[in-house]
């Protein structure tokens, strides 16, 4: 039996895996090419899960874990593929693949003849590849490769409209929340490679007395696993302080907004919650914290869902308040209940989304037969002043969508901005400096006073994160942000490399894919200066309308150097990490800082050049308020 | 300094050129340029386009791709090209580059914030102003309504602005500005702009940056009556309200130290100052003439040629809506039975009221958008209609309601779910075009004394106002003498689901509703004996036999719905039965050539299944296209039936009877050109504009739209409202005018539209093509620049198709004017 299993589970990964890949080749005419091979491959996902969900239900419900293979192996560090198979798994799979088989199918029609019908379905298989994945990760290490095709599928599909001003802004404005989420995962994976030293596997956390054991050593560092693993959860399910970004999702056709932004991609955070429940059942604190979070999002969304006056951000806010309750439920150790709530809630907001260009009619013959002015509501019987300013607050969203900026984009904005002082050759200069010496000290790392080893890193990690900084914030030349992106990487190989167990191949391994997608992304910007007049990152120049094909290779260009999984820079990436000492905090803060700069600014150049109200007026352009 | 700033004449220019589209449950057709209409077309297209960047034609490729398609024709290309220099103007026309950037005038000023300031104000502001206006104007949406509702807009905003704690601004002297009652724009605009002769320009590219939201408050500041739940915002105040959100901004980000950005301005044109026709302004006219021409061509060639239908000793005759959509259903109604007599004419019939549902406090108007109608139409039945749709029920956002909702009614919704994408049906949630009225409920059409009102409105009519009502309609169709013992009164409505446009789906002469009662009303009116011998007296003599009998076609679904069939003779229901057959067969033809244009749908099924497919997709909640309305519309035949009788027209045209012979010195012509060229024109002009500019002048794809407080739609939640039609409508439309064809004498013709300055303006700039012909000569005349000249036709040979069905169901495109039979 264990064989057949194994078999299955294979199977539901690489059947999502292969109908993407086949999806990307079906030419952009061939309308029911697509939708058929995107229908029936869901669809029989949503078959073999039923039938395989029986065969084992009948066998008892037991947990599968399959190691896979390990990607690469060093001393201590293994990075292997690992998947899973459990009750959680089981509930996220059928709700998954029926829901997205039905949307499929619903899209079928519903895109008929729409600009982008190819790269609707292309988008919609690659994310739900990514939900497999992550249902079915067995380790962090997994799980994260999903969690990133998920968020980049995410940005994809909300800048579906990519011709218009605000889908695009808001998917960056998506993207940059969901890479602050996948910062909590890098650092938790950091974390728990000092914690059990080792790749865990989930599997392995369900043994209570291991895991007890290792935190009471560690209780702090259990602490903050445990919170990271709360700031990607919450950053997906838009619980506070992340909320704001759910609203704004609903930029694409609207049954994509339903599935993804209704239901699936927005309870993947209760899936992290559910998923390493184990790990933090036993540490009070944040059991407790996650319970008052939970209370207090599921109130305050109720209360910005109650004045919306748009049909989608009224449903998006009623969603993430009933995903505070789940967080809730969660944490009070409810756990069937709160998969029962999570798939009435996917399944409810799903269908809400989906009819709601119907409200209109709906509610204007209700009014025409029922209508009564002025209708009392709670909030009427309170003081006026009282009134007032919870109404202002909660139609400002209680402030969220600035919150990000003013605490983090726009102070890193105005470090950009001082650097903007500089004339670019200091800062070559600067950088070039950095780097050289970087490599001439560590030549000498053997040789110097260990204090000067522990700090150096430092010193350049935080150096990188600097010419990131200014790699976001350049307004005018394009090579010039990638190089510097580029850069970033290099300064953050430096610093690791200071640490024992340096290993040349480490570095390899982490800056081969950054290197090949700078330079390839180059080549596309010179082939594109040579058409265009005029190219700078001062505004979004819409260049996909004449240069699709461009577009695509830049757009992978982009992940690569962002360290996307579809590289060696990947597991560089989590390489680097397992080289940070566990009191390195400042080296471990900047250089996740780095990566989530390093993600933004990437894509920011891709939206840049690429997407947003062409800049060429000869055809049809939208206003930029609309 | 002079004063050269006048508010009231800059509010009312702002007015006038901002979108003038009313919230979505009154959506009514019109030329989306009205603004540009006292240009002539081709001038009033380069003007806004000038001015504010609109593409007001295809693009020059499509035109190429056209001629290259034979769609536009060559002699008749050549026909327009200036003789004086041909070879230069062929070169311009096939082959020259043109650079179709668009460089508007519009935003010059604004986009200096930018440019000089480095600051993007709209960032600031526009999110924040839209938030606020759709909450102020939410008509149900929200479940805690904007707090203050009895203030205008801005005394509502300081209102609680002096009476909250916290504010929607962020620094001290906006807050200060909105608490002063004295407030005037124009310290707003000394702030932000500085130079009195720029307010006005400041004032256009700051409203014209989000034409949606500033349209829809101007529309409401003048008519407040327009929502249900109304609300009373002025466009003045609104605009005050914009100028403190980016005071506000502006202080925010440099603090209150910056200059007004008057002072700083440079290298702006005058927004309204003359204009240069260019090269390619002409290449554009040519081909748009062309290609109009070459279709009105093949039609007019079509009337000239086509066989001669007589009409004789007719069995049945039937009494439909101008509408386009019913051109072809009426073909195949007289294809069906040689002693069929179809008319049309405005489907209001020509009874103007309110109506009044049972159970409802309000009431619709049922007439075309510009009558003021003084009577109402009340509806008796025995109960009021309730659907309910839990999953529209606020309660279901709420916290604790919710969270039992998701636990119970949330599996609920996945089966529901499952149903809808395998087993579409008529649901709650769709708009059916039976939900106007009961099919069984008594009207109360009859005011015995004209005595019995409702503020204001005469319950009914007199018997004296039904004899004028019915006998304007028959002279005005000319159906005064032959009638048939069954005369079917045919409205029209539309059946859709998910379909925030539905308005625009019904019929357009009842303010976008069906015409159900209408139709009850002129056949009770018809039927109504003291009215039938006032009628003799007036000379129509109609006979005991004949019986009027009411009917609803859903043009989405192909249905028809019969009212009042009891009172019927029994000899006129023996008809009945047969008539019914004929119409079930023809609806299921009807269904089939409109399923051609539906790529998805297979077309060559038999009819009645073809029939079954088509029903299904008006309640598909996954379907955009529950039917494809107006699109292509090209025509308005003015003349009796049998002018244009037998010819296939593709359901391009608007249809309306009239015989000259009735009506020699056009009296009853003035009153359906009235009609025609404001209602036809106007759906025509807008398919166009939303066609050629489907991102500034229509909606965009409909995909992404939210509603927004159910008054309109946007894309997303922070976007301007969307004006015009979504894609999915325009999408097969061929942007061309209207051609009206009138039958009667050119002279009385001009002279008719002559006697009416609104009506004349819209012939007289071409923005419909007007021509005439000559009952006598048989000849046509074509009008422009204010005369009649004749047309001479290169004669072509018309094509004979025998086999309808399989003429139309072999292509999804425009297809040819031929003559046809079944």
């Amino acid at each position: 039996m264990e064989l057949t299993f194994k078999f299955f589970i294979h199977f539901f990964i690489l059947l999502p895996f292969v109908s993407f890949l086949l999806s990307l080749f079906i030419p952009k005419k061939k309308e029911n090419a697509l939708s058929i091979l995107a229908y029936s491959s869901v669809g029989l996902q949503f078959l073999v899960s039923i039938f395989f969900t029986y065969q084992w239900a009948s066998h008892g419900f037991h947990e599968i874990n399959l190691k896979e293979f390990s990607v690469y192996q060093n001393g201590n560090y293994d990075f292997y593929l690992d998947f899973y198979f459990d009750k959680l798994t089981m509930v996220y799979l059928l709700l998954g693949s029926s829901l997205t088989f039905l949307i499929t199918i619903y899209s079928r029609y519903y895109l008929h003849r729409e600009e982008g019908y190819k790269r609707f379905f292309n988008t919609i298989l690659f994310f739900f590849l990514g939900f497999i994945i992550i249902i079915f990760a067995g380790n962090l290490e997994t799980m994260f490769i999903g969690w990133e095709v998920l968020g980049i599928s995410s940005f994809l599909l909300i800048a579906f409209y990519r011709d218009r001003y605000l889908p695009v802004k808001n998917a960056i404005k998506v993207f940059s929340v969901y890479r602050i989420g996948d910062v909590g995962i890098i650092l938790a994976m950091w974390l728990s490679h000092h914690l059990w030293h080792e790749n865990i596997s989930f599997a392995k956390l369900h043994n209570a007395e291991i895991v007890h054991d290792h935190i009471m050593q560690n209780s702090l560092v259990g602490l903050a696993i445990a919170f990271m693993f709360y700031i990607s959860a919450a950053a997906k399910s838009a619980q506070l302080p992340f909320s704001s970004w759910l609203p704004r999702a609903m930029e694409g056709p609207t049954p994509s907004s339903a599935i993804f932004y209704g239901s699936l991609s927005v309870h993947i955070g209760a899936f992290l919650m559910l998923r390493t429940i184990h790990f933090w059942e036993n540490q009070i604190i944040f059991k407790v914290f996650l319970i008052f979070s939970g209370l207090l999002t599921a109130i305050i969304a109720t209360f910005i869902s109650r004045v919306q006056s748009s049909i989608k951000s009224q449903i998006a806010y009623a969603s993430i308040a009933q995903i505070g309750l789940i967080f809730m439920e969660i944490a009070l150790g409810w756990e069937v209940f709160a998969l029962v709530h999570i798939t009435g809630n996917a399944f409810l907001r799903t269908y809400q989304l989906l009819i709601s260009p119907s409200v209109v009619s709906y509610k204007i013959r209700e009014q025409f037969y029922h209508f009564k002015r002025k209708q009392a509501t709670l909030e009427d019987s309170w003081p006026k002043r009282f009134e007032y300013a919870f109404y202002i607050l909660n139609l400002k969203e209680w402030n969220l969508d600035n919150l990000m900026y003013t605490i983090l984009w726009n102070p890193l904005k105005k470090i950009g901005r001082n650097w903007q002082i500089l004339n670019f050759n200091y800062v070559f200069y600067f950088i070039g400096f950095v780097i050289l010496s970087g490599l001439i000290a560590i030549q000498f790392r053997e040789q110097m006073p260990a204090i000067l080893r522990h700090q150096l890193p430092f010193f350049f990690a935080f150096s990188g994160f600097l010419i990131v900084v200014k790699a976001y914030t350049e307004k005018d030349s394009v090579r010039k942000s990638l190089t510097l992106i580029m850069l970033n990487h290099v300064a953050i190989a430096i610093a690791i490399s200071f640490n024992e167990h340096y290993d040349f191949m480490h570095n390899l391994w982490y800056l081969s894919g950054i290197l090949v997608s700078w330079f390839v992304g180059l080549m596309v910007i010179n082939y594109l200066r040579k058409r265009e007049e005029w190219i700078s990152l001062d505004q979004f120049y819409g260049h996909v309308y004449e240069h699709p094909k461009a577009g695509i290779i830049f757009l992978i260009c982009c992940l690569g150097l962002a360290g996307f999984p579809i590289s060696p820079s990947f597991i560089g990436e989590d390489l680097i990490f397992s080289h940070i000492h566990e009191d390195q905090i400042g080296l471990a803060f900047f250089t996740a800082l780095s990566l989530v700069i390093n993600g933004l600014a990437t894509v920011r150049i891709y939206a840049r050049v690429f997407l947003g109200p062409h800049i060429k007026t000869y055809h049809e352009v939208a206003k930029r308020s609309s | 300094m002079k004063n050269t700033f006048q508010l009231e004449k800059v509010v009312e220019k702002l007015s006038h050129y901002l979108p003038s589209q009313s919230p979505l449950k009154d959506f009514i057709h019109h030329n989306t340029l009205h603004a540009f209409q006292h240009d002539s077309f081709h001038e009033g297209l380069k003007k806004s386009s000038e001015l504010f960047g609109y593409k007001t034609y295809l693009q020059l490729s499509e035109f190429r791709q056209l001629y290259q398609d034979a769609k536009i024709n060559k002699l008749l290309l050549n026909r327009f090209i200036p003789s004086e220099d041909k070879s230069h103007w062929t070169t311009c026309l096939l082959e020259k580059d043109y650079s179709e950037q668009t460089n508007p005038r519009i935003g010059e000023l604004r986009t200096q914030w930018k440019s000089q300031y480095k600051i993007d104000l709209d960032n600031f502001t526009h999110s924040t102003l839209f938030r606020i206006t759709s909450s102020y104007l939410d008509q149900g949406i929200s479940i805690w309504n904007f707090p203050i509702k009895d203030l205008g807009f801005l005394a509502a905003m300081r209102h609680l602005e002096s009476n909250g704690t916290v504010s929607f601004f962020k620094k001290r002297r906006a807050k200060e500005l909105l608490k002063n009652t004295e407030l005037q724009i124009e310290d707003c605009l000394a702030i932000l702009v500085g130079k009195e002769d720029l307010y006005e320009r400041y004032l256009f590219d700051q409203q014209f940056a989000h034409p949606g939201y500033s349209g829809m408050v101007s529309v409401l500041s003048a008519d407040a009556h327009a929502l249900i739940d109304e609300r009373q915002i002025d466009f003045v105040d609104w605009i005050i309200f914009e100028c403190l959100l980016e005071i506000d901004a502006l202080d925010a980000h440099f603090g209150e130290i910056w200059m007004p950005i008057g002072q700083h301005a440079t290298d702006i044109r005058t927004l309204f100052g003359p204009i240069e026709m260019t090269e390619l302004d002409e290449v554009k006219r040519i081909w748009q003439e062309a290609y109009e021409w070459t279709y009105y061509n093949e039609v007019l060639n079509g009337l000239k040629e086509k066989s001669v239908v007589e009409e004789k000793n007719p069995e049945l005759q039937g009494i439909f809506c101008i509408d386009d959509r019913e051109c072809s259903i009426r073909r195949y109604i007289e294809e069906g039975h040689p002693g069929v007599q179809t008319f049309g004419t405005a489907g209001f019939f020509g009874v103007e009221f309110y109506f009044q549902p049972y159970g409802s406090t309000f009431r619709t108007k049922v007439c075309p958008a510009p009558v003021t109608p003084k009577f109402l139409i009340k509806e008796q039945a025995k109960k009021a209609k309730s659907d309910k749709e839990y999953h529209f029920d606020t309660r279901s956002y709420g916290l604790a309601f919710g969270w039992i909702l998701t636990h119970t009614m949330g599996f609920w919704s996945a089966l529901k779910l499952a149903l809808a994408i395998f087993k579409p049906s008529m649901n709650t949630v769709a708009v059916s075009s039976s939900g106007h009225m009961h099919s069984d409920s008594t009207l109360i059409i009859e005011n015995t004394d004209g005595q019995v009102t409702e503020d204001g409105l005469s319950i009914g009519y007199t018997v004296n106002e039904m004899t004028d009502r019915i006998h304007a309609l028959l002279m005005s169709i000319g159906l005064n003498q032959a009638f048939a013992p069954l005369i079917y009164v045919v409205g029209h409505g539309s059946s859709s689901s998910n379909n925030t446009h539905y308005a625009g789906y019904d019929c357009g002469a009842c303010s976008g509703r069906p015409g159900s009662v209408n139709a009850r009303v002129i056949s009770h009116i018809g039927n109504h004996p003291i009215v039938r011998q006032k009628l003799k007296e007036r000379g129509i003599e109609i006979p005991e036999s004949t019986q009027f009998v009411p009917v609803l076609h859903d043009t989405s679904r192909d249905e028809f719905t019969y009212f009042d069939i009891e009172p019927l003779s029994k000899r006129n229901k023996e008809r009945h039965q047969v008539n019914m057959r004929l119409f079930d067969q023809a609806l299921d033809f009807n269904a089939t050539e409109r399923s051609r244009r539906f790529v998805v749908m297979n077309s060559r099924k038999a009819v009645n299944k073809v029939h079954e497919n088509v029903k299904l997709r008006s309640v598909s909640l996954f379907e955009p296209r529950p039917e494809l309305n107006h699109a292509t519309n090209t025509l308005c035949i003015v003349g009796r039936r049998s002018f244009s009788r037998g010819l296939f027209l593709d359901r391009r045209s608007f249809l309306n009877s009239f015989d000259y012979e009735v009506d020699p010195d056009g009296s009853y012509l003035l009153g359906i050109l009235n009609a025609v060229a404001p209602v036809c024109g106007g759906i025509n002009l807008e398919y166009y504009f939303s066609r050629v500019d489907n991102q500034k002048l229509g909606a965009g794809t409909k995909l992404p739209h939210n509603v927004m407080g159910l008054i309109g739609v946007a894309n997303g939640i922070d976007g301007d409202l969307r004006t015009g039609l979504p894609s999915q409508m325009i999408e097969v439309h061929s942007p061309m005018r209207l051609l009206v064809i009138v039958e009667h004498f050119p002279e009385v013709v001009l002279k008719t539209i002559q006697s009416n300055p609104s009506t004349y303006e819209w012939f007289l700039n071409s923005w419909v093509n007007l021509v005439a012909f000559h009952p006598i000569e048989k000849q046509f005349y074509q009008f422009s620049n204010g005369v009649f000249t004749r047309y001479d036709l290169p004669q072509e040979h018309l094509v004979y198709i025998d086999d309808a069905m399989k003429f139309v169901t072999n292509e999804s495109e425009n297809l040819p004017v031929v003559e046809l039979t079944l």
